[in-house]
């Protein structure tokens, strides 16, 4: 029996139904009973002839699909019935659905999809880890003779590979269109390791993997089409990278943007070293990914590593070099920043969609409860329970489905805008919609509608259901329980909206407390400029101090500039490379405990453009220049850490340069800065920029304080520097603000998403909260009119509804405060400046809520206190 | 399935297949035939008796036909056991009987011993 002969089967059901009413009437007329007697008595002997009907058909399995049918006809019909609750709940659900599909959109991309390389299971993140170390995760960057040793003396992985963040100034061979861009260097053996081929030409090989080896250079793909327009001609022709003529030996394929999008291209590992550097063991700066062998784990392999590691350390007793060796498998690796946050928001995110469910529900139990009636009828005719609890099933699962379509739709066009506005998320590139993504939104879509709509159903179909037959419009207890229901569930709604809330707070709190972070130097009316110097041209000490001396009388000159300086890197604009040292009058107790410190270049001018206090002693003057280098500045922090706080003017340190260490003497202390403001404060050192030394000080960044808009300095000063070296590219032109702006961003992003899931959150609450209240307001009319008739106060009637719809909230707030408790532990490590119990935001957060809902709940209770007692009793 | 007169749903399947084997019949027969026979003891509800004969046509045990009956001038659907049925009704008397004996075991130990 097919379904579409079920028409014909159903007639056919009726006519045989009908036959054998009829002869049961037709034998009882034959017993003597006049004809409508027959008639009355074959109908009771028969029963209800529809039940039997719809009982008959349900052993034919095409039932199912006709009931389906109908159901859904039925819900369609009673949400256009009332088009404004469908235009209130199914925002509501597309809002909830869209925004969790987004963020697990996203969570899928970085955090679960494997990586796009050939067995990504197998890859490991070798890292070093030094036992003393005290700041940081642990997990430090690799010294290349290191992972030369590694490689070359253990098998523990069937490879490993070696690679490192590096820059460059990239020019064609006329040295036009300089530009500098963000570059990496990566062994021979890299992309085979990871199994990825280039589009065109080939990867490195061994023997360009060399300090001093043929210069050679991979283009990523961005940079072959933006910049040679994707022609293949340029495979084999030389550009000039850092003034030096190199081969161009191939194109990376355009999903490859591994270790992220920035990097441009590609230079052998080696050739980003000197010969001297390659080897060493105590500068460390590389990352190094390592393939398994089938059938080894991670942790033996890396056991093996650590002990020739550890034999590593001990031939170089004197140096920084790590005791141990610590993995992480890439996936993770490269997520580590933003796996937090990331599950923070999808947290947020699951929360909303949570208060979305439980407000559907709070309005699906008021609707049930109007149609009661309806209900009762349906029931007391026969209608099974199963198919009326199927039937407002139906309803809630067509609110969910058509949010979450409109949510689906909604999360594909906010994904992308969402991957795009979070800085440094990794693999954004990857985040895309796909059949994983597109099944979790229908399971949500269920789980949402089974829990929307089970509640109630099925309180609505329960053993009382024919009460509603009886009820009268007077009874009051009759919603009682109903209401209660409502009641808890408003309680669960607002108990997360507390901890959304808090969550937010929290991490609006710590945003603030970023933006207005003491970088511990000036910040307003600072405009700053990177540039580096070729080293090619730029060889010795006096072209490169020319070039700064002559640099800074230019700037200094410029009207609207107070004052300017060089230095390195400015503060806040990330970090500078580490120098360990030892302090000749303070001996290190053991020779495995390193005395390290951030290592800065400075101008004498610097420290006063910069308002940096001094301390003690003095800083640089015009006089510690080229030969006459051997003094330096040190931090507060250094002088706290290594001086115990005591003077450290006058005493030396031995600072490890690559090859030979130096003796230097500190002339004096001054102020902490910070290089990034979400990171503590490091003890820093600073060199005498002036001294010249190419390796050193090239790299430069000048800073001026201006007395007019830092930003509209930016061209004149540009303009000197091109007037001195016509070439030379300028980069992150930044102003102090912008500097601390970026370094905060992501955080100001994630605090922003969050304070908005619980705005939104929070007026889902107060919505729930003001349904329940004037349902049960409306409900309550009569005995309200009857308590005024009698004699009661209309304040005492407000203080009553008030009070019956605080509880709820106050439970709910205490509920959500024990809650919160416990959830902002996870967002521990995302606070910066408060703690995860911090009693003023827990304080902030309950007081609004206190406020929203005695909002909520005032225009109901004011309605109540002012029913009219003769109107209420007489509209029964 | 809903318990009407204490009667199972295989028994009263078993039932309509008993009652068929004596010749076609159609459903108000069916119960009027099983409530005679047993003294009235069955009241037969239609509620069971209808969905009962749609899945014995469903499972083949069965077949109907609109056919005129004999002393009525007009047609009814007169249900008709086929032989699958036949080999049906066996398997289910001998349960039957099996599930009678046994329980009459456990209920009357000694007439079942004597």
């Amino acid at each position: 029996m097919r379904w579409w002969q079920a028409k014909k089967r159903d007639e056919d059901l009726v006519r045989e139904l009908q036959s054998d009413l009829d002869l049961e009437e037709e034998e009882q007329r034959e017993r003597g009973l006049s004809p409508e007697e027959a008639r009355y008595a074959a109908r009771r002997a028969f029963g209800n002839s529809t039940l039997i009907r719809e009982q008959t058909r349900a052993v034919w399995n095409w039932n199912w699909l006709e009931q389906l049918v109908r159901e859904l006809k039925y819900g369609t019909r009673t949400l256009l019935g009332s088009p404004g609750f469908s235009l209130v709940s199914v925002p509501v659900m597309a809002l909830g659905i869209g925004a969790t599909t987004s963020l697990f959109t996203i969570v899928r991309a970085v955090l679960l999809r494997p990586l796009p390389f050939r067995d990504p299971s197998k890859l490991v993140m070798l890292y070093e880890h030094f036992r003393q170390s005290t700041g940081g995760d642990g997990f430090n960057t690799v010294a290349p003779g290191d992972y030369r040793d590694w490689r070359n003396q253990s098998r523990a992985f069937e490879d490993m590979a070696a690679m490192r963040g590096y820059g460059g100034i990239l020019s064609g061979v006329h040295s036009e269109l300089p530009e500098v861009v963000q570059s990496a260097g990566g062994s021979a053996n890299l992309f085979p390791l990871l199994g990825v081929s280039p589009v065109l030409g080939r990867t490195f090989t061994s023997a360009e993997d060399q300090p001093e080896g043929t210069p050679a250079v991979l283009l990523t793909w961005s940079l072959f089409q933006r910049r040679f327009a994707g022609d293949p001609s340029i495979v084999g022709k030389q550009i000039h990278l850092d003034t030096t003529p190199t081969t161009v030996i191939g194109v990376l394929p355009s999903w490859f943007t591994y270790p992220d999008a920035r990097i441009q291209f590609w230079l052998p590992y080696a050739q980003t070293f000197s010969p001297g550097d390659y080897g060493m063991h105590d500068g460390h700066q590389s990352m190094v990914v390592a393939r398994l062998k089938p059938g080894v784990s991670a942790e033996a392999a890396t056991r093996e590593v650590s002990t020739l590691q550890y034999r590593i350390h001990l031939a170089h007793g004197s140096k920084p070099v790590a005791e141990d060796v610590w993995f992480r498998p890439m996936i993770d690796d490269l997520a580590k920043n933003v796996r937090t946050p990331l599950l923070v928001l999808l947290g947020a995110v699951g929360c909303m969609l949570l208060i979305a469910c439980l407000n559907l529900t709070n309005l699906l139990v008021a609707r049930s409860a109007a149609r009661r009636k309806e209900v009762a009828v349906r029931g007391a005719l026969g209608g099974s329970r199963l198919v009326l609890i199927r039937e407002q099933m139906t309803e809630s699962l067509l609110i969910c489905l058509a949010g979450g379509v409109a949510g689906l739709l909604l999360s594909l066009a906010s994904t992308y805008w969402l991957a795009a506005h979070w800085r440094n998320l990794p693999r954004a590139d990857s985040v895309h919609a796909d059949g994983w993504v597109l099944a979790f939104t229908l399971a949500l879509i269920v789980a949402a509608a089974l829990l929307a709509g089970l509640v109630p159903a099925i309180s609505s179909t329960g053993k009382g259901m024919l009460s509603g037959l009886r009820e009268a419009s007077r009874t009051v207890g009759g919603g009682a329980s109903r209401a209660r229901l409502r009641k808890m569930m408003l309680t669960a709604e607002i108990a997360l909206t507390v901890v959304l809330v808090i969550s937010a707070g929290l991490l609006f709190r710590s945003f603030l407390h970023l933006r207005t972070a003491d970088l511990g130097c000036r910040v307003d009316h600072v405009i700053t400029m990177k540039f580096g110097l070729p080293e090619i041209q730029y060889n010795t000490r006096d072209k490169v101090v020319f070039f700064h001396q002559s640099l800074l009388e230019r700037v200094r000159r410029l009207p609207g500039v107070r004052g300017a300086a060089l230095v390195s890197t400015a503060p806040g604009a990330g970090p500078s490379g580490d120098r360990v040292f030892t302090i000749l009058e303070r001996p290190a107790p053991s020779y495995s405990l390193q005395y390290d410190a951030t290592a800065l270049t400075a101008d004498p001018q610097y420290f006063s453009v910069m308002q940096i206090p001094l301390l003690r002693g003095r800083v640089f003057t015009e006089h510690e220049r080229l030969g006459n280098d051997h003094y330096i500045v040190v931090s507060k922090r250094f002088v706290d850490q290594y001086f115990s706080g005591g003077d450290p003017v006058g005493k030396h340190v031995r600072v490890g340069w690559d090859t030979k260490p130096e003796v230097y003497e500190i002339l004096g202390e001054i102020g902490d800065t910070v290089f990034d403001v979400t990171k503590p404060v490091q003890p820093a050192m600073y060199f005498p920029i002036l001294s010249g030394i190419p390796d050193q000080t090239t790299e430069a960044t000048i800073v001026a304080y201006t007395s007019v808009d830092p930003l509209a300095m930016s061209m004149p000063i540009q303009q000197q520097i091109s007037a001195l070296e016509p070439e030379l590219p300028v980069y992150n032109a930044l102003t102090m603000d912008q500097i601390l702006g970026k370094t905060t961003a992501s955080q100001g992003f994630v605090a922003d998403l969050v304070l908005a899931f619980a705005a939104l959150s929070l007026l889902l609450a107060a919505v729930g909260l003001y349904g329940v209240l004037s349902y049960l307001v409306t409900q309550r009319t009569p005995d309200i009119g009857l308590r005024i008739a009698v004699g009661a106060q209309r304040s005492q009637v407000l203080r009553l509804v008030l009070y019956d719809g605080l509880r709820p909230a106050l439970l709910g707030l205490v509920l959500g405060g024990a809650m919160s408790a416990g959830a902002t532990q996870l967002l521990r490590s995302m606070l910066y400046g408060t703690g995860p119990l911090d009693p003023a935001t827990f304080a902030a957060a309950a007081a609004m809520l206190m406020a929203v809902a005695a909002l909520a709940c005032l225009i109901p209770a004011w309605r109540a206190s002012r029913i009219d007692p003769m109107q209420a009793l007489r509209t029964e | 399935m809903e318990k009407r007169n204490g009667l199972l749903q295989g028994t009263l399947d078993m039932l309509i297949l008993r009652t068929l084997l004596s010749g076609a019949a159609h459903g108000h027969e069916i119960g009027k035939h099983i409530q005679r026979t047993t003294n009235d003891f069955l009241q037969m509800q239609h509620g069971s008796l209808y969905p009962a004969l749609h899945r014995l046509e469903k499972r083949g045990w069965v077949t109907a036909k609109w056919e005129t009956a004999p002393d009525r001038n007009r047609e009814f659907k007169y249900y008709r056991l086929t032989n699958q049925g036949k080999k049906q009704l066996v398997v289910e008397e001998s349960q039957w009987k099996q599930m009678a004996e046994a329980v009459a075991r456990v209920m009357w130990p000694a007439a079942g011993e004597s």
